[in-house]
């Protein structure tokens, strides 16, 4: 089966891998909510760096993500392309003054102001990218439903995170062997044949999966209420681990993190850092 | 006598969702210790008692019940699936299904995290319930990198953290290769008289389950049971052969050699049976009988290639080294070998689906190399073990269409090859039915009609009988029979040793990526060597050639083949 | 709220690991870098099976994954995927499929999951992205635009024969007979 650009558990003897999972989730969140919030680029640059200096202690190498990581700087490229093709004046809209630095064709004239809006969208996504990599890469997956269960998400729906982890690797297989046989059938879904006979061909692959899914559903709730599954109110961990020291600090500074953006964002009224004026 | 751990009494069951009853007036008994067979073809009932035990019914499936059904002495509709659970552990039949954590640790505390133990008790317990199925060492795993034995290990051991009185199983030798069937029907034996539970066995290979004391069997059909006794009682009746369960060989072989099966031989066992000078003599004299039968072998003209084939899915692993072997024309070949051995690495290489690393594949010469998918199916059909994995339509018709549309047949040519093979396959007159109509060995027709409209010179059928009990397991082999009469090639990869020695004069055996050897079934299953590596299992037949004092079990072997065939064809006719 | 059943915690799962095995599947449009989603066609016909808390969660676990594994969340769209699944189990919580399929439940189906799309894309996706990303109104809307077609032409042809299908399967056996 082909590798396919996905991005796994990467087992390492560090102090990030060492966090518990509960201690990283938060961390994730903190770092995306502090990220969609602001637009303040010293805390941007502020947060990439604590970003940088935790995946530098993770051991985790950029080689071991590289496929992942050319994708998110291809899909921002993308997006930032999009950006300045539909609205190439919306940062001087954003920072109330225009500096022209030259002119392309058209409308379309390079700004400072807009230069510097996107590298604050760019930035948004990118301090988070290290941060959400690490989070899969360092978090042993049977520690996530722990960690959901462990900042009060319902043990039901944690479990249903950690079924789909469970189940992800067989359907995947299931989906390989079933497109295969279907091809020796004549179903092509990557062939040149037209965009509604593909969406049709799709089925021939699809319906086998999703019913031999739903078997799949029947036979996995019956195993689980055979073994107790849903019967209290809470349930023990078997993969659950105390928070230590280390632990603390990270959800510290995490929380610190989050409240200073929070503060720099709402004090003054305006969410922009805003140089030119 | 201590009170039984399960008690039907004059039960009955009918599913909500359908017309008629499915169980009638059962009556039975189970006490602790005890180690029982339920045995019955599909559809006998045997399934349904079994989940009237564990709770699933009411509970999961509601239906009307009638009698009463007490289990650890409470009425199991007034219970609830929960409080049974710590009666009975069930093992179910789908080891991916019932492996639910992401480990083996996490699965097999899985029910004590729900029963909310305190952690530091839970690893003692888990590590406890993993020693006693020998999976210890494998508590960090994920469940695809364990095999098919080694995940049953693992839902037995979430289920006796419980501490339950009963362990039922559900057909355990179902997705198991022979040498694993054998090591989990050990398994039971050893975990039952560690523990003293009552074992309740669902299975329809009797001779497998049989590898190990039993001490009765009870036999379904049509929702009753029809008999309950102890295990050689019960092989010396006639009750087996009445109700579509294949007897154990060497109970077949004595009977044919005119020995008849009787309490006094203790057939419970290949090694307990006890035969009189006289009796042994039959069975000699029976053999020099066979002797003379011979299947003739003609030379065939070579159909496929394959040339020192290497393959691996990641550089460092190879999944199949240097294989080499021929397939001839009208041929029906065995594929045989452990999980993981490469055998459905192979079928996809000579599909297509994955490409060569070395090596050769060529159909009467011709390299298949640049050939696309399509192109090779039309030579080479591929029909997975599941036809539910192939089925992509809901009416017959279109399903076996299906191949012809991306073709440039016209309407009227498509319509034409589409009711010749639906003749082929016996399902013209199913034709306008919709697919969920169709029973299992129904469904495998169509999904075999689907490749065989392409008209492929060979066909590769993935495990075409597995979980299938006598009547269908025969209903399938012997349409491919009849494929295979009519002129196409028939290539299968299979753990069933009976299908390899009944339908298959040629056996090729794979281990470790490795072709290890490439000849005739009975002597496959005769060379003990051979039958350890490739992980499968000697017949009895073999233990039955040796106390009768032939020295030639592989010539014994094949004038047993070689009998039921000329039975066979005599039935034919 | 009522509390999951255990069916439905693992309809949750196996959707979601469905959800996410397709989108990583590409299949290319006629459009450049468009891809056909096949993960709404299921999810939408898992919402209609199991209801809006499972279409909910199916969406909202599965584009997760797909994210996290692959450049980071981009919340916004996360966010509108799990409210695709919760509109269409919302409008389609009294269909019963289970017990047969006509013309006028295909149409219930397809009038959800229209709404659902179009909310979706053309108003939640967006407005999340100007309220998150502060990008520009036009650039979103096109973009929502684009992804709402796209995703009501899949849903409407892969998820419409999928619950065919699957009515079709599960029926239960009639008074057929032979033809010779």
């Amino acid at each position: 089966m082909a590798k396919a650009a996905i991005l796994n558990y990467i087992k390492r003897p560090s102090p990030v891998h060492a966090l518990t999972g509960t201690t990283k989730l938060i961390f994730f969140l903190a770092w995306s909510i502090s990220s969609m919030v602001t637009f303040d680029t010293r805390i941007l640059f502020g947060m990439l760096g604590i970003s940088i200096v935790v995946f530098k202690i993770s051991q985790i190498k950029v080689r071991d993500i590289s496929v992942v990581l050319t994708l998110a700087v291809f899909i921002l490229l993308l997006n930032n392309l999009f950006v300045y093709l539909f609205s190439p004046e919306y940062g001087v809209e954003i920072y109330k003054s225009r500096t022209v630095l030259f002119s392309l064709v058209g409308p379309y004239t390079i700004t400072a102001q807009q230069l510097f809006y996107h590298l604050n969208i760019t930035m948004k996504v990118i301090c988070v990218v290290p941060v959400a990599l690490l989070f899969i890469a360092c978090t042993d997956p049977s520690e996530f439903a722990a960690s959901l269960a462990m900042i009060g998400v319902s043990y039901r729906a944690g479990y249903a995170v950690s079924l789909a982890l469970r189940y992800i690797p067989d359907v995947q297989r299931e989906y390989v062997n079933i497109s295969q046989a279907q091809q020796a059938r004549g179903i092509d879904l990557s062939g040149k044949d037209k965009f509604f006979t593909r969406l049709k061909n799709s089925v021939a692959i699809l319906l086998p999966l999703v019913m031999s899914s739903i078997n799949r559903i029947e036979t996995v709730s019956n195993a689980m209420e055979l073994r107790g599954f849903g019967k209290e109110k809470k349930r023990t961990w078997y993969m659950q681990r105390k928070l230590t020291r280390n632990d603390w600090i990270a959800i510290g500074l995490a929380i610190f993190v989050l409240v200073v953006d929070l503060t720099v964002t709402f004090w003054d009224g305006s969410r922009y850092y805003n140089p030119f004026i | 006598m201590a009170d039984p751990i399960i008690s039907f009494q004059d039960y009955g069951f009918q599913y909500s969702a359908q017309a008629s009853p499915t169980l009638h007036h059962i009556n039975l008994d189970i006490y602790p210790g005890e180690k029982v067979l339920i045995a019955g073809a599909s559809g006998s009932g045997k399934s349904t008692v079994g989940n009237c035990i564990n709770g699933l019914i009411p509970f999961a499936y509601p239906g009307e019940s009638t009698g009463k059904l007490f289990v650890g002495g409470v009425e199991a509709k007034e219970s609830s699936i929960f409080s049974l659970s710590h009666t009975v552990g069930t093992v179910l039949q789908d080891p991916d299904g019932q492996f639910i954590g992401l480990t083996v640790g996490e699965d097999i505390a899985f029910a004590l995290e729900n029963d909310c133990v305190p952690q530091e008790k839970m690893k003692e317990t888990v590590a406890e319930a993993a020693r006693l199925v020998d999976i210890e060492h494998h508590l960090q795993y994920a469940p695809h990198e364990l095999s098919g034995g080694q995940k049953q290990r693992v839902s037995l051991a979430g289920v006796m953290v419980e501490e339950v009185q009963a362990l039922l199983f559900d057909e355990p030798l179902a997705n198991l290769d022979p040498a694993a069937g054998r090591s989990a029907i050990e398994l039971i034996d050893k975990v039952q008289e560690r523990t003293g539970a009552a074992v309740i066995i669902i299975e329809h290979r009797l001779e497998d389950v049989l590898w190990r004391r039993v001490d009765r069997i009870v036999l379904m059909d049509e929702g009753r049971i029809v008999a309950d006794m102890p295990t050689k009682n019960f092989l010396s009746g006639k009750a087996l052969l009445e109700h579509g369960i294949r007897e154990p060989l060497y109970l077949t072989a004595l009977r044919y050699a005119g020995v008849p099966v009787t309490e006094e031989l203790s057939p419970q066992h290949v090694n307990s049976l006890s035969l009189t000078e006289e009796q042994k003599g039959k069975v000699r004299a029976w053999h020099a009988e066979t002797g003379k039968l011979r299947v003739e072998e003609q030379e065939k003209k070579e159909l496929l290639r394959v040339e020192n084939l290497s393959f691996g899915y990641t550089p460092d692993i190879m999944n199949l080294q240097d294989v080499s072997f021929s397939i001839r024309e009208g041929e029906m070949v065995s594929i045989v070998g452990r999980n993981g051995a490469g055998k459905s690495t192979l079928a996809k290489l000579i599909c297509g689906f994955e490409k060569l690393l070395s090596g050769k594949i060529s159909l009467e010469g011709r390299d298949l190399s640049e050939d696309t998918i399509k192109e090779r199916a039309q030579n080479i059909g591929y029909v997975m073990q599941n036809p539910n994995q192939m089925i992509s339509k809901p009416l017959i018709w279109d399903e076996v269409e299906m191949a012809l549309l991306s073709g440039d047949m016209s309407a009227d040519e498509r319509r034409e090859r589409v009711e010749e093979t639906l003749k082929i396959c016996g399902l013209y007159p199913f034709r306008k039915w919709p697919v969920s109509a169709l029973s299992f060995g129904q469904k495998k027709r169509v999904t075999i009609a689907g490749i065989l409209v392409q008209r492929p010179r060979i066909i590769l059928m993935d495990e075409p009988t597995a979980g299938q009990d006598y009547r269908h397991y025969t209903e399938i082999m012997e349409f491919l029979k009849t494929l295979n009469a009519q002129g196409f090639t028939i290539v299968m990869i299979t753990h069933d040793m009976h299908l390899m020695l009944e339908y298959t004069p040629r056996a090729i055996v794979f281990s470790e990526g490795r072709l290890l050897a490439d000849t005739t079934a009975a002597r496959v299953l005769n060379d003990t060597e051979l039958v350890r590596k490739a992980s499968l299992k000697e017949t009895s037949l073999y233990t039955l050639s040796m106390q009768c004092g032939i020295d030639e079990p592989q010539k014994f072997t094949e004038g047993f083949i070689a009998y039921e065939e000329s039975i066979r064809k005599a039935k034919g006719q | 709220m009522k509390k999951l059943s255990v069916k439905s915690v693992v309809a949750i799962g196996i959707g979601a690991a469905l959800f996410f095995v397709l989108g990583k599947v590409s299949i290319p449009t006629p459009v450049p870098n468009t891809y056909i989603s096949l993960q709404y066609a299921v999810e939408a016909v898992f919402a209609t099976l199991f209801g809006p808390i499972a279409g909910v969660l199916i969406g909202f676990i599965g584009h997760t994954l797909i994210d996290a594994t692959s450049y980071g969340p981009w919340w916004s769209w996360i966010i509108a995927s799990a409210f695709v699944g919760l509109v269409i189990g919302l409008v389609t919580m009294k269909l019963n499929v289970e017990e047969g399929i006509d013309t006028k439940k295909l149409i219930h189906f397809n009038v959800a999951q229209v709404i659902a799309h179009l909310l979706a894309w053309g108003l939640v996706a967006p407005v999340l992205d100007i309220l998150i990303y502060a990008e520009p109104v036009e650039k979103l809307f096109s973009q929502g635009l684009m992804a709402g077609v796209t995703n009501i032409i899949t849903t409407g042809v892969v998820g419409t024969l999928l619950l065919l299908g699957y009515a079709k399967t599960v029926v239960k056996k009639g008074s057929l007979e032979k033809e010779d």
